[in-house]
C-alpha cells in the first residue's frame, strides 16, 4: 500500500527533485515523530502529503533487519475511521466487497473498496472493536477519497469519526518482534494469532490497540495509540528492543519486503481502473452478499478476466520497474509492469505485472522492455519468498 | 562527504580521473548517497566511441534508475568487472574500487568540467 517508486532520467533530475521536495516539505504534514527520524539521520521524502523516513541505513541492509529479526516503520500516515452504530455492518457491507459479517469481535478482515465503474476506490484493512463498531485502516494518499466514498453510502446514520491526525501507528516487524515487545505489555503476544488484534496497556499508556498484522510477510505487530504518547512508546520500544537487534526502517525497505510477498500496493498495483479480479483480489470478494458493483463484478467472474496481475523474475539481466511495458517474444505488448524491485532477499530482480491471461501461467516466458531492450523474465508462484 | 581535490566533476554527479589520454569515470559520493544502494550497472557502450554528454550506460538503484552521462568524449575501453558481482562498492568507494569505465579520449580540453570546489558549490554541501 506504500511508496511510490519515482523513476529518474538523469541525476541531474534527481537533484532537481530533491530540491522540489525541500521547497515541498515546507507544506507537508509531519507524524508525530519527523523530528526523531531526522535525528536518527534518515532521508525524508514526501509521501502522500506527509514527510516520511525512506531510508535510515540502507533499504537492503533494513530489509534484512525486518526478514532475519525485528524492525519498526513510522506508518502513522496511514488512515483510521471509526464507525458506530446500529447501521455500522450493514455500511460497511455495502461498500467492501470482503464478507464483513465473518468478523468476531478483536478480529481483523483484509477488504477493498469498489467503485462503480470496476475499479478500487482503496483496499483496506477492517477491524471489528465490538457488534456495532468497527476501525477502517485505510492508504494515507485515499484518506479523503474514502471519507466521502464511503459517507456516501452513509444513509442509516452510522457515527463517522476520522481518527487519523491523532492517531500514532508504529508496525514492529519480523521474526523476534513479539520478544522484543513482550516486557512493555502483559498480553500474551506471541500467542496472539494472525489478523486479530486486542486492547492493553503498552509501554505504561493505555488504551493501545495492539494488531497482529503487517505488510512485509516477517510477522509481527502494528501499533496504534493515541499520538501524544508516541516519543514514549517509540524510545520503549526500542529500549526494549535493543537486546534483539531492533531498527528503524524506512518505506523503502517497506516496498521491497511487501513486495516479496507479493501484496498488492495502492496507486501502483491497483487503482481506479483496475479491476480487483484481474488484480486477485478474488479471495476478499464474497459473492455470498450484495455490495457495490457486485453484480458486474459478479459477471465477469463468471465471463473469465481478459488479464492477470502476475509475479515475475528476470531470467536477463534488468530491473523492472513501474510502467514498463511486457511484451511476448514477438516483441507484442502484452501487458505493464505495476512494481519492480531488486529482492533484497533473494537477489533477484522481482515484479509484479498485468499480462494477457493467455501468458499467466507459471514459467512462462515473458519479455519486459528495458530502455529499448527486450530483457527476458518468466512468471512465477507468488509469494517470491515464503512467510516467515 | 568526500570530494578529492584531485578529480574533476560534473554537473550530472560523476567525477574524471584524467591520465595523460585515459580517463577513469564513476559518481559522486554524493550521487551514491541519493541514489541508495546500488544493484546493477548497466554499461553497453564498451568498444563504442560516445560524445560528451551522451549515455554511456545505466545505474540501478533499489528504488531508482539513473542515466550516465560521457564526461568528455571518447571511447570507453574498460567496464570496471568487479561491479557485475559487487555493485555495492559504489556506494562503499565510489572513487575508488567502485570506479565504472575507463575512457580513450578523443577530446583533451577539460575546461567544462568542475573542480572539487565548483562542485561542492552546486550541491549545497
Amino acid at each position: 500500500m506504500f511508496m511510490r517508486q519515482f523513476v529518474t532520467k538523469s541525476l541531474d533530475v534527481f537533484l532537481l527533485i530533491s530540491h522540489l521536495i525541500i521547497t515541498q516539505r515546507k507544506f507537508m504534514k509531519n507524524t508525530a515523530l519527523t523530528d526523531k527520524h531526522i535525528a536518527l539521520g534518515a532521508k525524508m521524502v514526501p509521501f502522500a502529503g506527509y514527510n516520511m523516513p525512506v531510508q535510515y541505513a540502507g533499504i537492503n541492509i533494513e530489509h534484512e533487519t525486518v526478514r532475519n529479526a525485528v524492525g519498526v516503520f513510522d506508518v502513522s500516515h496511514m488512515g483510521e475511521f471509526i464507525l458506530k452504530g446500529e447501521g455500522a455492518l450493514a455500511l460497511i457491507q455495502q461498500v467492501s466487497a470482503n464478507d464483513a459479517a465473518k468478523l468476531f469481535d478483536g478480529k481483523i478482515q483484509y477488504a477493498y473498496l469498489p467503485n462503480k465503474e470496476g475499479g478500487i476506490v482503496d483496499d483496506l484493512l477492517v477491524y471489528r472493536i465490538d457488534e456495532k463498531t468497527y476501525m477502517l485502516v485505510v492508504n494515507a494518499s485515499n484518506i479523503q477519497k474514502d471519507w466521502d466514498w464511503i459517507q456516501s453510502f452513509n444513509t442509516q446514520g452510522v457515527d463517522m469519526k476520522d481518527i487519523s491526525d491523532r492517531t500514532s501507528l508504529l508496525a514492529v516487524q519480523g521474526p523476534l518482534a513479539a520478544k522484543a515487545l513482550q516486557s512493555l505489555t502483559s498480553i500474551d503476544l506471541a500467542a496472539m494469532e494472525y489478523y486479530t488484534f486486542t486492547k492493553g496497556v503498552f509501554a505504561g499508556v493505555e488504551n493501545v490497540l495492539i494488531s497482529a498484522t503487517g505488510y512485509t510477510g516477517a510477522g509481527g505487530f502494528e501499533i496504534y495509540f493515541d499520538h501524544q504518547h508516541s516519543e514514549k512508546i517509540w524510545d520503549a520500544i526500542f529500549e526494549a528492543g535493543a537486546a534483539y537487534g531492533i531498527k528503524p526502517i524506512g518505506l523503502g525497505a517497506r516496498d521491497t519486503l511487501r513486495l516479496e510477498m507479493g501484496f498488492c500496493l495502492y496507486g501502483n498495483d491497483i487503482n481506479d481502473q483496475t479491476s480487483p479480479l484481474e488484480a486477485g483480489l478474488g479471495w476478499v470478494t464474497s459473492f455470498n452478499k450484495p455490495f457495490t458493483n457486485s453484480e458486474a463484478l459478479a459477471l465477469q467472474k463468471q465471463n473469465g478476466v481478459a488479464n492477470k496481475l502476475v509475479g515475475f523474475e528476470m531470467v536477463e539481466r534488468g530491473i523492472p520497474r513501474h510502467d514498463y511495458e511486457i511484451c511476448d517474444a514477438d516483441g507484442n505488448t502484452i501487458g505493464k509492469v505495476t512494481s519492480g524491485t531488486q529482492s533484497p532477499s533473494l537477489q533477484k530482480a522481482i515484479g509484479l505485472g498485468y499480462v494477457d491471461k493467455a501468458f499467466s501461467k507459471i514459467d512462462t516466458e515473458i519479455f519486459i522492455k528495458i530502455r529499448d531492450n527486450k530483457i527476458k523474465a518468466k512468471v512465477v508462484k507468488l509469494p517470491f519468498i515464503k512467510k516467515s | 562527504m568526500n570530494f578529492p581535490a584531485e578529480l574533476k566533476y560534473t554537473k550530472d554527479h560523476e567525477w574524471v580521473k584524467i591520465e595523460g589520454d585515459i580517463a577513469t569515470v564513476g559518481i559522486t559520493d554524493f550521487a551514491q548517497r541519493e541514489l541508495g544502494d546500488i544493484v546493477y550497472i548497466d554499461i553497453n557502450t564498451i568498444g563504442s566511441d560516445v560524445a560528451e554528454g551522451d549515455i554511456f550506460g545505466t545505474v540501478e538503484a533499489v528504488k531508482t534508475v539513473s542515466d550516465l552521462f560521457m564526461p568528455l568524449s571518447g571511447k570507453v575501453l574498460e567496464v570496471n568487472a568487479q561491479l557485475d558481482a559487487n555493485p555495492e562498492l559504489v556506494n562503499q568507494d565510489p572513487y575508488g574500487d567502485g570506479w565504472m569505465v575507463k575512457i580513450s579520449l578523443t577530446e583533451k580540453d577539460s575546461a567544462g568540467l568542475l573542480s572539487a570546489d565548483a562542485y561542492q558549490a552546486l550541491i549545497g554541501a
